[in-house]
């Protein structure tokens, strides 16, 4: 098996390769992936392409979500 | 050239004072025209601080009024101010810091037949609003007028922002279109540590101030993240989306769109 270090929202990880994006986004658990923006390397990866992206050492990956806050402005 | 009064030297002296502002970076700000869209947790602070520099005019846009659950962070409002318009009860408290500042108040929601109409009357816009829908009609707005904003987003105890130049990336470029409806929380429903609408608000603030007086560097394609529970801030470096849909090469955004609210947002009876 190969390790990798990659980097993870700026923290590194271990991970074992082959690992394309959508297979790490299923091993961190991460929370409504349909809902998460993803970049690779500071590239935005397209979700289409997330299959294919095969992460290498060293990789940087930045997983980026929505966030609301401040006025409702159509509460009352 | 403005002239300024002994007063208005004595007012902005520790901006006059700094090297990179002086006189010259506090006539821009004065002659600045800048737009807070919502005057809740992130209104709030970023009017509180444009009054006080000194901005020439502030626009400030909310339908909503005062809410007892909105002064735990909206801190522009005040106990007695329950019930008031929001925009009103801003418009008294910036002119009570300083009178110089003109205020455009606006009581009724930004939506795609008012906000290029709105926008266009301001140099920089600020995004205070709590729901995806706005917030895309912000950037929409902003990307078709070429006008400059700062985006801001905050939840439990997060806060994120950049700051948008025609040119730089966009809310698109992060995120293609709005989440379905009720899929992610907003405060209203998840919460948030009232003083993070302080500190994410007072950033906005700053950029706001930074890009009329030129001083350093902006936070263009770049977001900036933090998390108040172990307080790591968090700079991502992000590009303009070549394929983005309203800022790319070729647009498939040529007019705004009002998507679809969450249910739970809805007015409530």
């Amino acid at each position: 098996m190969i390790m990798a270090k990659i980097y993870v929202n700026g923290d590194a990880q271990q991970v074992s390769l082959p690992l394309n994006v959508t297979a790490l986004i299923k091993q961190l658990l991460i929370e409504s992936p349909e809902m998460v923006s993803v970049q690779v390397n500071e590239e935005f990866a397209e979700r289409e392409d997330w299959d294919s992206i095969q992460l290498k050492e060293g990789d940087k990956v930045d997983f980026l979500y929505f966030m609301g806050g401040g006025a409702i402005l159509v509460e009352s | 050239m403005i002239d300024f009064t002994e007063e208005q030297i004595q007012r902005y002296s520790r901006h006059i004072l700094l090297k990179d502002v002086g006189v010259e970076g506090q006539e821009k700000i004065m002659n600045a025209r800048v737009l807070v869209v919502g005057a809740g947790g992130l209104g709030a602070p970023v009017s509180l601080y444009l009054a006080a520099a000194g901005i020439g005019r502030i626009g400030i846009i909310d339908a909503d009024v005062v809410d007892l659950s909105n002064l735990q962070r909206q801190v522009i409002h005040f106990t007695r101010d329950v019930g008031r318009p929001k925009v009103e009860s801003a418009k008294e408290k910036i002119q009570a810091i300083n009178p110089d500042v003109e205020v455009d108040t606006y009581h009724e929601f930004l939506y795609s037949g008012n906000a290029l109409d709105i926008i266009s009357q301001y140099d920089f816009i600020v995004d205070g609003t709590d729901n995806f829908p706005v917030k895309f009609l912000i950037n929409d707005a902003c990307v078709m007028a070429g006008k400059p904003f700062s985006h801001g987003g905050i939840l439990r105890f997060q806060g994120q922002t950049f700051t948008h130049l025609p040119g730089t990336a966009c809310y698109r470029c992060f995120f293609k279109e709005p989440p379905p409806a009720g899929a992610v929380p907003t405060c209203s429903q998840a919460g948030v540590l009232g003083a993070i609408a302080g500190m994410l608000g007072t950033i906005q603030a700053a950029e706001t101030l930074k890009y009329f007086t030129g001083v350093g560097e902006l936070l263009t394609n770049r977001l900036l993240s933090f998390d108040a529970k172990t307080m790591q801030f968090r700079t991502i470096h992000v590009r303009q989306r070549p394929s983005c849909p309203v800022c790319g090469s070729q647009p498939t955004i040529t007019e705004l769109i009002d998507y679809e609210q969450a249910a739970c947002d809805l007015k409530k009876h």
